[in-house]
Protein backbone atom coordinates (compact mmCIF):
# COMPACT_ATOMS: atom_id res chain seq x y z
CA UNK A 1 0.00 0.00 0.00
CA UNK A 2 2.88 2.32 0.81
CA UNK A 3 4.27 1.72 -2.67
CA UNK A 4 0.91 2.50 -4.24
CA UNK A 5 0.76 5.77 -2.33
CA UNK A 6 4.31 6.54 -3.39
CA UNK A 7 3.36 5.90 -7.02
CA UNK A 8 0.40 8.27 -6.68
CA UNK A 9 2.63 10.95 -5.16
CA UNK A 10 5.14 10.50 -7.98
CA UNK A 11 2.38 10.83 -10.58
CA UNK A 12 1.07 13.98 -8.90
CA UNK A 13 4.57 15.51 -8.71
CA UNK A 14 5.13 14.66 -12.35
CA UNK A 15 1.87 16.02 -13.66
CA UNK A 16 1.59 19.19 -11.59
CA UNK A 17 5.21 20.21 -10.96
CA UNK A 18 8.55 19.90 -12.73
CA UNK A 19 10.59 19.03 -9.64
CA UNK A 20 11.25 15.51 -10.82
CA UNK A 21 12.53 16.49 -14.26
CA UNK A 22 16.28 16.59 -13.42
CA UNK A 23 16.00 13.17 -11.77
CA UNK A 24 14.07 11.80 -14.73
CA UNK A 25 16.66 13.04 -17.20
CA UNK A 26 19.47 11.46 -15.24
CA UNK A 27 17.69 8.12 -14.90
CA UNK A 28 16.47 8.08 -18.48
CA UNK A 29 20.07 8.35 -19.69
CA UNK A 30 20.60 4.89 -18.23
CA UNK A 31 17.52 3.47 -19.93
CA UNK A 32 17.70 4.90 -23.47
CA UNK A 33 20.38 2.41 -24.66
CA UNK A 34 17.44 -0.02 -24.89
CA UNK A 35 16.20 2.02 -27.81
CA UNK A 36 19.50 1.49 -29.59
CA UNK A 37 19.14 -2.27 -29.06
CA UNK A 38 15.63 -2.22 -30.48
CA UNK A 39 16.80 -0.04 -33.34
CA UNK A 40 19.59 -2.45 -34.18
CA UNK A 41 17.69 -4.64 -36.72
CA UNK A 42 16.70 -1.59 -38.70
CA UNK A 43 20.16 -0.06 -38.68
CA UNK A 44 21.62 -3.42 -39.71
CA UNK A 45 19.17 -3.53 -42.61
CA UNK A 46 20.04 0.01 -43.59
CA UNK A 47 23.74 -0.76 -43.39
CA UNK A 48 23.36 -3.81 -45.62
CA UNK A 49 21.31 -1.82 -48.10
CA UNK A 50 24.01 0.85 -48.12
CA UNK A 51 27.00 -1.41 -48.45
CA UNK A 52 25.70 -4.32 -50.51
CA UNK A 53 24.75 -2.35 -53.57
CA UNK A 54 25.75 -2.89 -57.13
CA UNK A 55 27.96 -0.47 -58.99
CA UNK A 56 25.16 0.39 -61.44
CA UNK A 57 22.77 1.30 -58.65
CA UNK A 58 25.36 3.55 -57.05
CA UNK A 59 26.14 5.25 -60.34
CA UNK A 60 22.48 5.77 -61.05
CA UNK A 61 21.94 7.25 -57.61
CA UNK A 62 24.99 9.44 -58.03
CA UNK A 63 23.61 10.77 -61.32
CA UNK A 64 20.26 11.51 -59.70
CA UNK A 65 21.89 13.31 -56.80
CA UNK A 66 24.05 15.38 -59.10
CA UNK A 67 21.08 16.59 -61.09
CA UNK A 68 19.19 17.27 -57.89
CA UNK A 69 22.13 19.25 -56.56
CA UNK A 70 22.18 21.27 -59.76
CA UNK A 71 18.52 22.14 -59.38
CA UNK A 72 19.03 23.19 -55.78
CA UNK A 73 22.08 25.23 -56.69
CA UNK A 74 20.11 27.10 -59.29
CA UNK A 75 17.48 27.89 -56.69
CA UNK A 76 20.21 29.02 -54.32
CA UNK A 77 21.59 31.43 -56.93
CA UNK A 78 18.28 33.23 -56.93
CA UNK A 79 18.19 32.94 -53.15
CA UNK A 80 21.44 34.87 -52.91
CA UNK A 81 20.11 37.86 -54.78
CA UNK A 82 16.80 37.69 -52.95
CA UNK A 83 18.53 37.50 -49.59
CA UNK A 84 20.71 40.47 -50.53
CA UNK A 85 17.65 42.41 -51.56
CA UNK A 86 15.97 41.47 -48.30
CA UNK A 87 18.96 42.74 -46.33
CA UNK A 88 18.94 46.02 -48.25
CA UNK A 89 15.21 46.52 -47.69
CA UNK A 90 15.57 45.72 -44.03
CA UNK A 91 18.37 48.22 -43.72
CA UNK A 92 16.14 50.82 -45.38
CA UNK A 93 13.47 50.03 -42.83
CA UNK A 94 16.01 50.18 -40.00
CA UNK A 95 14.87 46.77 -38.74
CA UNK A 96 17.05 44.09 -37.23
CA UNK A 97 18.96 41.80 -39.50
CA UNK A 98 17.58 38.29 -39.95
CA UNK A 99 19.53 35.84 -37.86
CA UNK A 100 20.90 32.85 -39.70
CA UNK A 101 20.35 29.49 -38.03
CA UNK A 102 22.98 26.86 -37.47
CA UNK A 103 21.90 23.25 -37.75
CA UNK A 104 22.99 19.82 -36.61
CA UNK A 105 21.96 16.65 -38.40
CA UNK A 106 20.48 14.01 -36.11
CA UNK A 107 18.91 10.64 -36.61
CA UNK A 108 15.71 9.23 -35.18
CA UNK A 109 16.39 6.17 -33.06
CA UNK A 110 13.03 5.57 -31.47
CA UNK A 111 9.37 6.44 -31.35
CA UNK A 112 7.34 6.56 -28.17
CA UNK A 113 5.32 3.33 -27.99
CA UNK A 114 2.42 5.15 -26.38
CA UNK A 115 -0.21 5.90 -29.03
CA UNK A 116 -1.50 8.85 -27.00
CA UNK A 117 1.76 10.80 -27.02
CA UNK A 118 3.66 11.83 -30.11
CA UNK A 119 7.27 11.74 -29.04
CA UNK A 120 10.40 10.62 -30.82
CA UNK A 121 13.91 9.96 -29.57
CA UNK A 122 16.90 11.32 -31.47
CA UNK A 123 20.52 10.26 -31.21
CA UNK A 124 21.89 13.64 -30.09
CA UNK A 125 21.91 14.79 -26.50
CA UNK A 126 23.47 17.20 -24.04
CA UNK A 127 26.90 16.03 -25.15
CA UNK A 128 26.16 17.45 -28.60
CA UNK A 129 24.83 20.76 -27.32
CA UNK A 130 21.13 19.96 -27.51
CA UNK A 131 19.05 22.13 -25.18
CA UNK A 132 15.50 22.16 -23.84
CA UNK A 133 12.97 23.68 -26.22
CA UNK A 134 15.22 23.35 -29.25
CA UNK A 135 13.27 23.12 -32.53
CA UNK A 136 13.55 20.11 -34.79
CA UNK A 137 12.99 20.13 -38.55
CA UNK A 138 13.02 17.64 -41.34
CA UNK A 139 13.53 18.35 -45.03
CA UNK A 140 9.91 19.45 -45.46
CA UNK A 141 9.01 21.46 -42.39
CA UNK A 142 8.87 21.89 -38.65
CA UNK A 143 8.61 18.67 -36.65
CA UNK A 144 8.63 19.58 -32.99
CA UNK A 145 10.67 20.66 -30.01
CA UNK A 146 13.01 19.00 -27.54
CA UNK A 147 11.29 18.32 -24.22
CA UNK A 148 13.81 16.13 -22.45
CA UNK A 149 17.58 16.14 -22.85
CA UNK A 150 19.59 13.10 -21.83
CA UNK A 151 23.33 12.68 -22.07
CA UNK A 152 23.44 11.09 -25.55
CA UNK A 153 19.81 11.24 -26.66
CA UNK A 154 16.91 13.65 -26.51
CA UNK A 155 13.14 13.33 -26.55
CA UNK A 156 11.22 15.48 -28.98
CA UNK A 157 7.54 16.37 -28.70
CA UNK A 158 5.98 16.48 -32.17
CA UNK A 159 3.75 19.37 -33.19
CA UNK A 160 0.76 17.03 -33.56
CA UNK A 161 0.80 15.91 -29.91
CA UNK A 162 -2.45 16.79 -28.20
CA UNK A 163 -0.59 18.90 -25.63
CA UNK A 164 1.39 20.92 -28.16
CA UNK A 165 0.59 24.27 -29.74
CA UNK A 166 2.72 26.69 -31.72
CA UNK A 167 2.27 30.22 -33.08
CA UNK A 168 2.04 30.33 -36.87
CA UNK A 169 1.12 32.82 -39.56
CA UNK A 170 -0.47 32.39 -42.94
CA UNK A 171 2.25 32.88 -45.51
CA UNK A 172 -0.08 34.57 -48.01
CA UNK A 173 -1.24 37.44 -45.83
CA UNK A 174 0.55 37.24 -42.51
CA UNK A 175 -2.51 36.49 -40.38
CA UNK A 176 -1.37 35.09 -37.05
CA UNK A 177 -2.88 32.02 -35.44
CA UNK A 178 -2.09 29.21 -33.04
CA UNK A 179 -1.77 25.72 -34.48
CA UNK A 180 -2.71 23.06 -32.01
CA UNK A 181 -1.95 19.36 -32.15
CA UNK A 182 -4.89 17.00 -32.21
CA UNK A 183 -3.28 13.67 -31.39
CA UNK A 184 -3.56 12.70 -35.05
CA UNK A 185 -0.27 12.62 -36.97
CA UNK A 186 -1.87 14.14 -40.05
CA UNK A 187 -3.78 17.05 -38.65
CA UNK A 188 -3.41 20.33 -36.80
CA UNK A 189 -6.19 22.71 -35.81
CA UNK A 190 -6.06 26.51 -35.82
CA UNK A 191 -7.51 27.89 -32.60
CA UNK A 192 -9.68 30.95 -32.18
CA UNK A 193 -9.65 32.08 -35.78
CA UNK A 194 -12.63 34.37 -36.36
CA UNK A 195 -15.10 33.54 -39.12
CA UNK A 196 -14.20 36.72 -40.99
CA UNK A 197 -10.48 36.00 -41.20
CA UNK A 198 -9.12 35.44 -44.69
CA UNK A 199 -7.98 31.82 -44.72
CA UNK A 200 -8.39 29.43 -47.62
CA UNK A 201 -7.69 25.84 -48.46
CA UNK A 202 -4.12 25.40 -49.64
CA UNK A 203 -2.72 28.25 -47.56
CA UNK A 204 0.77 27.64 -46.25
CA UNK A 205 1.28 28.14 -42.52
CA UNK A 206 4.77 29.14 -41.45
CA UNK A 207 6.14 29.56 -37.96
CA UNK A 208 5.78 33.13 -36.79
CA UNK A 209 8.43 33.02 -34.09
CA UNK A 210 6.20 34.90 -31.67
CA UNK A 211 6.49 32.31 -28.94
CA UNK A 212 10.23 32.88 -28.93
CA UNK A 213 10.83 29.18 -29.25
CA UNK A 214 10.62 28.37 -32.95
CA UNK A 215 12.56 30.39 -35.53
CA UNK A 216 10.59 32.50 -37.99
CA UNK A 217 9.57 31.34 -41.42
CA UNK A 218 9.79 27.56 -41.42
CA UNK A 219 6.86 25.82 -43.11
CA UNK A 220 4.57 24.11 -40.62
CA UNK A 221 1.42 22.93 -42.36
CA UNK A 222 -0.96 23.41 -45.24
CA UNK A 223 -4.62 24.27 -44.69
CA UNK A 224 -6.81 21.43 -45.92
CA UNK A 225 -10.28 22.47 -44.81
CA UNK A 226 -12.03 25.60 -43.63
CA UNK A 227 -15.54 25.26 -42.20
CA UNK A 228 -17.59 28.34 -41.35
CA UNK A 229 -20.40 27.29 -39.07
CA UNK A 230 -22.67 30.28 -38.29
CA UNK A 231 -23.51 28.70 -34.94
CA UNK A 232 -19.90 28.67 -33.87
CA UNK A 233 -17.93 31.73 -32.76
CA UNK A 234 -14.80 30.63 -34.61
CA UNK A 235 -14.00 29.03 -37.93
CA UNK A 236 -12.92 25.40 -37.90
CA UNK A 237 -9.63 25.26 -39.75
CA UNK A 238 -7.74 22.03 -40.22
CA UNK A 239 -4.20 21.80 -41.54
CA UNK A 240 -1.90 18.99 -42.54
CA UNK A 241 1.71 19.11 -41.30
CA UNK A 242 4.34 19.53 -44.01
CA UNK A 243 6.97 17.54 -42.13
CA UNK A 244 6.81 13.80 -42.63
CA UNK A 245 6.24 13.13 -38.98
CA UNK A 246 6.11 9.36 -39.20
CA UNK A 247 8.62 8.81 -41.98
CA UNK A 248 11.58 11.13 -41.62
CA UNK A 249 14.67 9.48 -40.16
CA UNK A 250 17.22 12.19 -40.74
CA UNK A 251 16.27 15.38 -38.99
CA UNK A 252 17.81 18.78 -38.30
CA UNK A 253 18.28 20.42 -34.91
CA UNK A 254 18.29 24.20 -35.18
CA UNK A 255 20.54 26.21 -32.87
CA UNK A 256 19.61 29.81 -32.27
CA UNK A 257 21.49 32.57 -30.47
CA UNK A 258 24.63 31.46 -28.67
CA UNK A 259 23.49 27.89 -28.16
CA UNK A 260 25.74 25.14 -29.44
CA UNK A 261 28.74 27.36 -30.13
CA UNK A 262 31.92 25.39 -30.52
CA UNK A 263 30.18 22.04 -30.72
CA UNK A 264 31.58 19.63 -33.30
CA UNK A 265 29.42 18.77 -36.30
CA UNK A 266 27.22 21.84 -36.38
CA UNK A 267 26.81 23.25 -39.87
CA UNK A 268 27.30 27.02 -40.00
CA UNK A 269 25.01 28.92 -42.38
CA UNK A 270 26.20 29.95 -45.82
CA UNK A 271 26.46 33.71 -46.09
CA UNK A 272 25.02 34.83 -49.42
CA UNK A 273 25.04 38.41 -48.15
CA UNK A 274 28.82 38.62 -47.88
CA UNK A 275 29.07 39.79 -51.51
CA UNK A 276 26.82 42.70 -50.72
CA UNK A 277 28.58 45.23 -48.49
CA UNK A 278 26.61 47.76 -46.51
CA UNK A 279 27.67 50.53 -48.88
CA UNK A 280 25.50 48.93 -51.53
CA UNK A 281 22.55 50.65 -49.90
CA UNK A 282 23.75 54.07 -50.98
CA UNK A 283 24.64 52.98 -54.49
CA UNK A 284 21.21 51.54 -55.18
CA UNK A 285 19.05 54.04 -56.95
CA UNK B 1 9.02 -23.69 7.87
CA UNK B 2 11.11 -24.63 4.92
CA UNK B 3 11.97 -21.69 2.77
CA UNK B 4 11.81 -22.21 -0.97
CA UNK B 5 15.29 -21.86 -2.33
CA UNK B 6 15.80 -19.40 -5.12
CA UNK B 7 16.80 -21.14 -8.30
CA UNK B 8 17.43 -19.63 -11.72
CA UNK B 9 15.76 -16.36 -10.78
CA UNK B 10 17.70 -14.59 -13.52
CA UNK B 11 15.26 -16.13 -16.02
CA UNK B 12 12.54 -13.89 -14.59
CA UNK B 13 14.66 -10.77 -15.00
CA UNK B 14 15.55 -11.88 -18.50
CA UNK B 15 11.91 -12.29 -19.53
CA UNK B 16 11.14 -8.82 -18.19
CA UNK B 17 14.07 -7.40 -20.09
CA UNK B 18 12.75 -8.90 -23.32
CA UNK B 19 9.27 -7.58 -22.49
CA UNK B 20 10.67 -4.06 -22.03
CA UNK B 21 12.42 -4.33 -25.38
CA UNK B 22 9.20 -5.50 -27.04
CA UNK B 23 7.29 -2.67 -25.43
CA UNK B 24 9.37 -0.09 -27.31
CA UNK B 25 9.97 -2.05 -30.51
CA UNK B 26 8.94 0.23 -33.39
CA UNK B 27 5.79 -1.08 -35.10
CA UNK B 28 4.49 1.99 -36.90
CA UNK B 29 2.03 4.56 -35.68
CA UNK B 30 -0.91 2.87 -37.40
CA UNK B 31 -0.55 -0.29 -35.31
CA UNK B 32 0.37 1.39 -32.05
CA UNK B 33 -2.92 0.42 -30.39
CA UNK B 34 -2.45 -3.25 -31.31
CA UNK B 35 0.69 -3.79 -29.26
CA UNK B 36 0.04 -6.18 -26.37
CA UNK B 37 1.12 -4.95 -22.94
CA UNK B 38 3.98 -7.42 -22.59
CA UNK B 39 5.25 -6.18 -19.23
CA UNK B 40 1.78 -6.37 -17.72
CA UNK B 41 1.26 -9.89 -19.10
CA UNK B 42 4.54 -11.05 -17.59
CA UNK B 43 3.67 -9.53 -14.23
CA UNK B 44 0.39 -11.47 -14.28
CA UNK B 45 2.18 -14.67 -15.25
CA UNK B 46 4.93 -14.50 -12.65
CA UNK B 47 2.56 -13.51 -9.86
CA UNK B 48 0.35 -16.48 -10.71
CA UNK B 49 3.31 -18.85 -11.01
CA UNK B 50 5.29 -17.74 -7.96
CA UNK B 51 2.90 -15.73 -5.74
CA UNK B 52 4.91 -16.19 -2.54
CA UNK B 53 8.16 -15.08 -4.12
CA UNK B 54 6.86 -12.13 -6.09
CA UNK B 55 7.82 -8.78 -4.66
CA UNK B 56 5.69 -5.70 -5.11
CA UNK B 57 8.81 -3.57 -4.78
CA UNK B 58 10.33 -5.28 -7.81
CA UNK B 59 7.13 -4.73 -9.78
CA UNK B 60 7.03 -1.10 -8.68
CA UNK B 61 10.61 -0.50 -9.82
CA UNK B 62 9.84 -2.29 -13.06
CA UNK B 63 6.90 0.05 -13.65
CA UNK B 64 9.12 3.08 -13.04
CA UNK B 65 11.64 1.68 -15.50
CA UNK B 66 8.93 1.33 -18.11
CA UNK B 67 7.83 4.91 -17.44
CA UNK B 68 11.36 6.19 -17.98
CA UNK B 69 11.66 4.14 -21.14
CA UNK B 70 8.38 5.27 -22.65
CA UNK B 71 8.72 8.86 -21.46
CA UNK B 72 5.48 8.61 -19.50
CA UNK B 73 4.80 10.29 -16.16
CA UNK B 74 6.98 8.65 -13.53
CA UNK B 75 4.79 6.28 -11.52
CA UNK B 76 2.16 5.76 -14.20
CA UNK B 77 3.02 2.19 -15.09
CA UNK B 78 4.22 1.56 -11.53
CA UNK B 79 0.72 2.32 -10.31
CA UNK B 80 -0.98 0.31 -13.05
CA UNK B 81 1.23 -2.75 -12.54
CA UNK B 82 0.77 -2.57 -8.75
CA UNK B 83 -3.00 -2.65 -9.14
CA UNK B 84 -2.79 -5.65 -11.49
CA UNK B 85 -0.31 -7.49 -9.27
CA UNK B 86 -2.42 -6.84 -6.18
CA UNK B 87 -5.57 -8.28 -7.78
CA UNK B 88 -3.54 -11.28 -8.96
CA UNK B 89 -2.11 -11.83 -5.48
CA UNK B 90 -5.61 -11.79 -4.01
CA UNK B 91 -7.01 -14.30 -6.47
CA UNK B 92 -4.11 -16.47 -7.67
CA UNK B 93 -5.51 -19.63 -6.06
CA UNK B 94 -8.65 -19.44 -8.12
CA UNK B 95 -7.06 -18.10 -11.29
CA UNK B 96 -4.55 -20.94 -11.50
CA UNK B 97 -7.36 -23.50 -11.52
CA UNK B 98 -9.40 -21.93 -14.26
CA UNK B 99 -9.22 -23.27 -17.78
CA UNK B 100 -6.91 -21.44 -20.15
CA UNK B 101 -9.84 -19.80 -21.98
CA UNK B 102 -11.39 -18.53 -18.81
CA UNK B 103 -7.98 -17.25 -17.73
CA UNK B 104 -7.74 -15.44 -21.04
CA UNK B 105 -10.94 -13.60 -20.27
CA UNK B 106 -9.62 -12.63 -16.84
CA UNK B 107 -6.40 -11.41 -18.43
CA UNK B 108 -8.52 -9.15 -20.61
CA UNK B 109 -10.09 -7.69 -17.48
CA UNK B 110 -6.72 -7.29 -15.72
CA UNK B 111 -4.97 -5.61 -18.64
CA UNK B 112 -8.09 -3.50 -19.08
CA UNK B 113 -7.60 -2.37 -15.48
CA UNK B 114 -3.98 -1.52 -16.34
CA UNK B 115 -5.16 0.51 -19.33
CA UNK B 116 -7.73 2.33 -17.20
CA UNK B 117 -5.04 3.52 -14.78
CA UNK B 118 -2.86 4.45 -17.75
CA UNK B 119 -5.60 6.46 -19.35
CA UNK B 120 -6.45 8.11 -16.06
CA UNK B 121 -2.89 9.48 -15.78
CA UNK B 122 -3.08 10.59 -19.40
CA UNK B 123 -6.30 12.41 -18.62
CA UNK B 124 -4.50 14.29 -15.82
CA UNK B 125 -2.00 15.45 -18.42
CA UNK B 126 -4.75 16.43 -20.84
CA UNK B 127 -4.15 13.80 -23.52
CA UNK B 128 -6.56 10.98 -22.80
CA UNK B 129 -8.21 8.81 -25.43
CA UNK B 130 -11.77 9.93 -26.02
CA UNK B 131 -13.11 6.56 -27.11
CA UNK B 132 -12.78 3.02 -25.81
CA UNK B 133 -9.85 2.51 -28.19
CA UNK B 134 -7.52 2.47 -25.18
CA UNK B 135 -8.93 -0.97 -24.33
CA UNK B 136 -7.62 -2.41 -27.59
CA UNK B 137 -4.24 -3.41 -26.07
CA UNK B 138 -6.18 -5.40 -23.46
CA UNK B 139 -7.86 -7.30 -26.27
CA UNK B 140 -4.63 -8.13 -28.11
CA UNK B 141 -2.93 -8.98 -24.81
CA UNK B 142 -5.70 -11.45 -24.03
CA UNK B 143 -5.35 -13.00 -27.49
CA UNK B 144 -1.65 -13.37 -26.82
CA UNK B 145 -2.08 -14.90 -23.37
CA UNK B 146 -2.61 -18.64 -24.17
CA UNK B 147 0.54 -18.68 -26.30
CA UNK B 148 2.53 -16.82 -23.67
CA UNK B 149 1.21 -19.01 -20.88
CA UNK B 150 2.16 -22.28 -22.58
CA UNK B 151 5.54 -20.98 -23.62
CA UNK B 152 6.43 -19.56 -20.21
CA UNK B 153 5.22 -22.71 -18.41
CA UNK B 154 7.64 -24.75 -20.50
CA UNK B 155 10.42 -22.26 -19.85
CA UNK B 156 9.76 -22.18 -16.11
CA UNK B 157 9.55 -25.95 -15.70
CA UNK B 158 12.53 -26.62 -17.93
CA UNK B 159 14.76 -24.23 -15.99
CA UNK B 160 13.08 -25.05 -12.66
CA UNK B 161 12.67 -21.39 -11.77
CA UNK B 162 11.60 -20.99 -8.17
Amino acid sequence: MGLGALALILIALNVYTDWLDPLRERLATAVTPLYSIVDWPRSALEWSQESLRSREQLQEENQLMKSELLIHKRKLQQMASLAAENVRLRQLLNSAEMVKDRVLVAELIGVSPDPLTHRVIINKGRRHGVYLGQPLLDAYGLMGQVVEVNEFTAQVLLITDATHALPVQINRNGVRAVAEGTGDLYSLKLRHLANTVDVREGDLLVSSGLGGRFPVGYPVAEVVSVVHDPGQPFAEVEARPDAQLNRSRHVLLVFSGRHGEGVKGIVEPVEPTSEVPGSAVESTP
Amino acid sequence: MALIKAHNRYIIVLTFFVALLLSVFPIGSGNAWLRPEFVCLLVIYWVLALPQQSSLLFIWLLGCLQDLLEGAALGQHAMALMVVAYVCLLSYQRMRNYSLWYQTFLVFVLVGLHQLVDNWVHSLQGGAAHTLVFLLPAFTSALFWPLLWMWLERLRIYHRVT
